[in-house]
């Protein structure tokens, strides 16, 4: 009902509304109705920024997607059908956009050799090749130069004997009229700009990054080569001694002869097998998983830290569902006084956040001054996180700490919740303690809490932050995989990758990511039937 | 212990040491267990109340008590880190609230084509974890920032859409059942009364449904709260950090020096958390179970 409509109806001294519907009220929906109006305009002028300023930096896919995703939300939103997408939509877009999407993007990746070296399309390569080669024009004249800029475009005015010329990036250099020089030939006035004053140069590192990266055509034809200057005072004419032959695919070095012709792998590869160290992205079909059990640097590591990542996940679930599991039984009495305070005591460490634990461990297992060697063995300096199997350990008895409350928790929820009455008859039957909790207990509880250890062994088998909080995956192995005895495989592929700096090889990670989730994947599906054959007990 | 045992089993044979070896002996194991459980919350106090702030000494517990740590942690950005873990884990949760609450209102009210199919895909894209697609995620998002910075590198906005995009698949079928418990026939009375669309959703329904709202935001918030690899890609700059990331930065970087900031911050940062859940433990021990254990 709406208060809105309800109050208009008894205000003394207006017309009674006329009987239809509250859905066509207008005063009904009147508000709701100006709020979407709002919120859409806000949607719709957010879109259009996007749009416009995809177009501006040519990023094709965004454009579409945005375009798209723009007009279904007011396709959507305007018409009085597709009630359950307007529901959906927000939901979905973002599903799509952030997970779907990722997904199917990863891929895809995997199946290319995207990372260092090999970033753009083949075109970003040529440019890249030419811009790399270029050179200063041996005995060329330095000219007097002057940064301009109009708006947010930066350009040169240089001073060609008595000339005063502007260019940018995009129009070559032409001649302006009405321009002023100071002494030095350096261009004080320039018609249609302004003059960016040295001090600016300076102060703003952006601005000259851009003046040192600016390269202004003395013409149309490229062939004629570009201004540069080094420290915005005088410019000189560059040239690249790389030529680009479309039709060919070959790059030619004019200085050296040397002729770089475009591969299937992505490269420019001179015939003495000398490589251009800017590549392209190609895709490489089953290169990435080939080189994942065949390179000899690698393969061996990744193996390791493959049967690790199970043997990690498969104890973690083994030892804490195993304690959990002990002290609900024992603690499940009610002879045990002060039962809520001991549970209060043992579930502490669940309530103290994930991520700070593995911290506090990591500073408390440490060599010299860790409180562990301290306290508990005399002041020995034991290398928890540094030996490979003591580390291993630490990892296990951390990740014990922090999860056995859970299935504390979770097992005593279930022995409560298990029928009195079976124990009974179980007892009276003559069945003995191991007996019953064989037959009796274990198959009952395993009906609730196997579906939360596959949850929970699925967790593990990603748990990147206490593998990274604790040890970074540490020591490292000998050999230059950069992997460790700790690393499981989503911190390996976190290395691999090279998302946090250093050399970046996306297609191979992306290919582990795939394998993993092919793994989780699986899992899944086991664990789905096997919970309900589960059930059936 | 069992030295103990025995003792009392001479003293009277009978009727003690069968409460011994029943019941008694599960006191003393109770203190050794809370011990384990507790000792590394006692240390970190007491390191957040040590004056030297390095790791160094800290293992003789509460050899002094200062509150130098908690005033030092005044001139870090650690305060800047708990404002943006709010923010990012606030606007995840309320987000995850209503995008998966009104995905499963439609899933729950309306038959419609591809349902069925939909709510089949969305059982198979939660399997699969966003984080291990963190590669890809950074390419979107550096792809994205070129075009709008705000969806970019090192923008919590951009986080925040990250997370929401795992929302559907995690809380749609947690909030599904219960929205179909809630019965049909009460919307359809409100709609014969002249309600509409947006009036039985927003009054009838979503006050009906609000404690698995709060579950959803409550797990929205922690999972938010407790990400290590996403943040740790997006948010590149110190004023952008998160807790996790914060945190992590501190100790992974001169461990012993930074010891006593640390400690201060987990100390601050965990209590609240440590409360809630206190206050809240009979709930969650429910919530827990019930989601497990079949009537």
């Amino acid at each position: 009902m709406s208060k809105d409509a309800a109050a208009a109806v008894n205000r003394p001294g207006q017309h009674p509304e006329p009987r239809v519907s509250h859905a066509r009220n207008l005063h009904g929906m009147g508000w709701g109705f100006f709020v979407k109006l709002l919120v859409m305009a806000v949607i719709n002028a957010l879109g259009i920024s996007i749009i416009m300023s995809a177009i501006n930096v040519e990023a094709w896919v965004i454009l579409g997607a945005s375009v798209v995703l723009l007009v279904v939300a007011d396709v959507v939103y305007f018409t009085k059908r597709a009630m359950p997408l307007k529901y959906m939509l927000p939901g979905l877009v973002f599903l799509f956009v952030f997970q779907i999407f990722t997904l199917g993007y990863t891929g895809y990746v995997a199946f290319t050799n995207y990372g260092t070296g090999h970033a753009g399309n083949e075109q970003q390569a040529v440019d890249a090749a030419l811009i790399q080669a270029e050179h200063r024009v041996p005995d060329s004249v330095s000219y007097p130069l002057a940064v301009v800029r109009d708006g947010d475009t930066i350009g040169f005015a240089i001073n060609d004997d008595g000339f005063v010329e502007v260019g940018t990036a995009e129009d070559p250099l032409a001649p302006v009229n009405g321009a002023a020089v100071d002494a030095s030939g350096t261009p004080t006035e320039v018609p249609g700009w302004e003059i960016v004053p040295r001090s600016d140069l300076f102060s703003d590192q952006d601005l000259q990054d851009t003046v040192v990266n600016l390269r202004v055509p003395v013409s149309d034809d490229a062939e004629d080569g570009s201004i540069r200057t080094r420290e915005g005072q005088t410019g000189a004419i560059y040239k690249s001694t790389m030529e680009w032959d479309p039709d060919a695919q070959t790059l030619t070095d004019t200085e050296t002869g040397t002729v770089y012709e475009a591969s299937a792998s992505g490269n420019f590869v001179a015939e003495d097998g000398t490589m251009l160290p800017t590549g392209w992205v190609v895709t490489v079909g089953f290169d990435n998983f080939q080189r994942a059990v065949t390179d000899t640097a690698l393969a061996g590591p990744l193996l390791e830290v493959t049967l690790w990542t199970f043997a990690f996940a498969i104890l973690t679930v083994l030892t804490s569902f195993g304690l959990g599991l002990l002290f609900a039984m024992i603690y499940n009495d009610q002879r045990v006084k002060g039962r809520k305070f001991i549970r209060t005591l043992f579930i502490l460490p669940y309530a103290f956040p994930a991520f700070m634990s593995a911290l506090l461990w990591r500073g408390m297992l440490n060599k010299e001054f860790g409180v562990i060697n301290d306290l508990f063995f005399f002041g020995a300096d034991i290398n928890w996180l540094g030996d490979e199997w003591l580390a291993r350990f630490a990892i296990l008895w951390v990740n014990l700490w922090l999860s056995y409350p859970y299935w504390f928790l979770v097992c005593t929820g279930a022995l409560q919740a298990l029928s009195g009455e079976t124990m009974e008859a179980a007892k009276i039957d003559g069945a003995g303690r191991w007996r019953q909790f064989r037959s009796i207990t274990l198959p009952l509880l395993m009906v609730s809490t196997a579906p939360l250890a596959i949850a929970s062994f699925a967790f593990n088998f990603n748990n990147f932050t206490i593998i990274y909080m604790l040890t970074e995956g540490g020591p490292a192995f000998p050999g230059t995989s950069g992997l460790g005895s700790t690393d499981i495989l989503i911190s390996a592929i976190y290395k691999i990758s090279g998302v946090s700096g250093g050399v970046a090889d996306y297609g191979l990670a992306s290919a582990l990511s795939i394998i993993v989730f092919v793994i989780v994947g699986i899992i899944s599906a086991v664990a789905f039937r096997q919970t309900r054959k589960l059930e059936e007990i | 212990m069992s030295e103990q045992t025995v003792k009392v089993a001479r003293r009277s044979p009978t009727r003690r040491s069968r409460w011994w070896a029943e019941v008694g002996w599960k006191y003393p194991l109770a203190a050794i267990i809370a011990f384990y459980a507790i000792f590394p919350l006692v240390y970190v106090l007491s390191a957040s109340l040590s004056e030297s702030g390095t790791l160094t000494g800290s293992s003789n517990l509460f050899s002094d008590i200062s509150f130098a740590n908690y005033q030092a942690l005044g001139e870090t950005t650690f305060w800047t880190w708990v404002g943006n873990t709010l923010i990012v884990g606030g606007a995840t949760a309320v987000g995850a609230v209503l995008m998966g609450a009104a995905a499963a209102y439609a899933f729950s009210r309306f038959r419609f084509k591809g349902r069925r199919p939909g709510l089949t895909t969305l059982l198979i894209v939660q399997m699969f974890p966003q984080t291990v697609a963190f590669v890809s995620v950074f390419l979107l998002l550096t792809a994205l920032g070129n075009v709008a910075p705000a969806l970019g590198i090192n923008s919590k906005i951009a986080l925040i859409c990250v997370y929401l995009g795992g929302a559907l698949g995690a809380n749609t079928f947690l909030m599904y059942g219960f929205f179909n418990s809630i019965p049909k026939e009460m919307d359809e009375a409100a709609k014969i009364d002249g309600a509409t669309h947006a009036q039985i959703y927003w009054r009838l329904i979503m006050p009906l449904v609000t404690p698995i709202l709060a579950v959803v935001a409550l797990l929205a918030f922690i999972s938010a709260f407790g990400d290590f690899i996403l943040a740790k890609i997006v948010l590149v700059s110190p004023d952008q950090w998160t807790l996790a990331v914060g945190m992590y930065q501190w100790v992974s970087n001169q461990l012993t020096s930074n010891w006593g900031l640390f400690a201060a911050g987990a100390v601050v940062a965990s209590l609240p958390v440590l409360a809630l859940f206190l206050a809240l433990q009979k709930y969650i021990v429910g919530g827990l179970t019930a989601g497990s254990v079949k009537g």
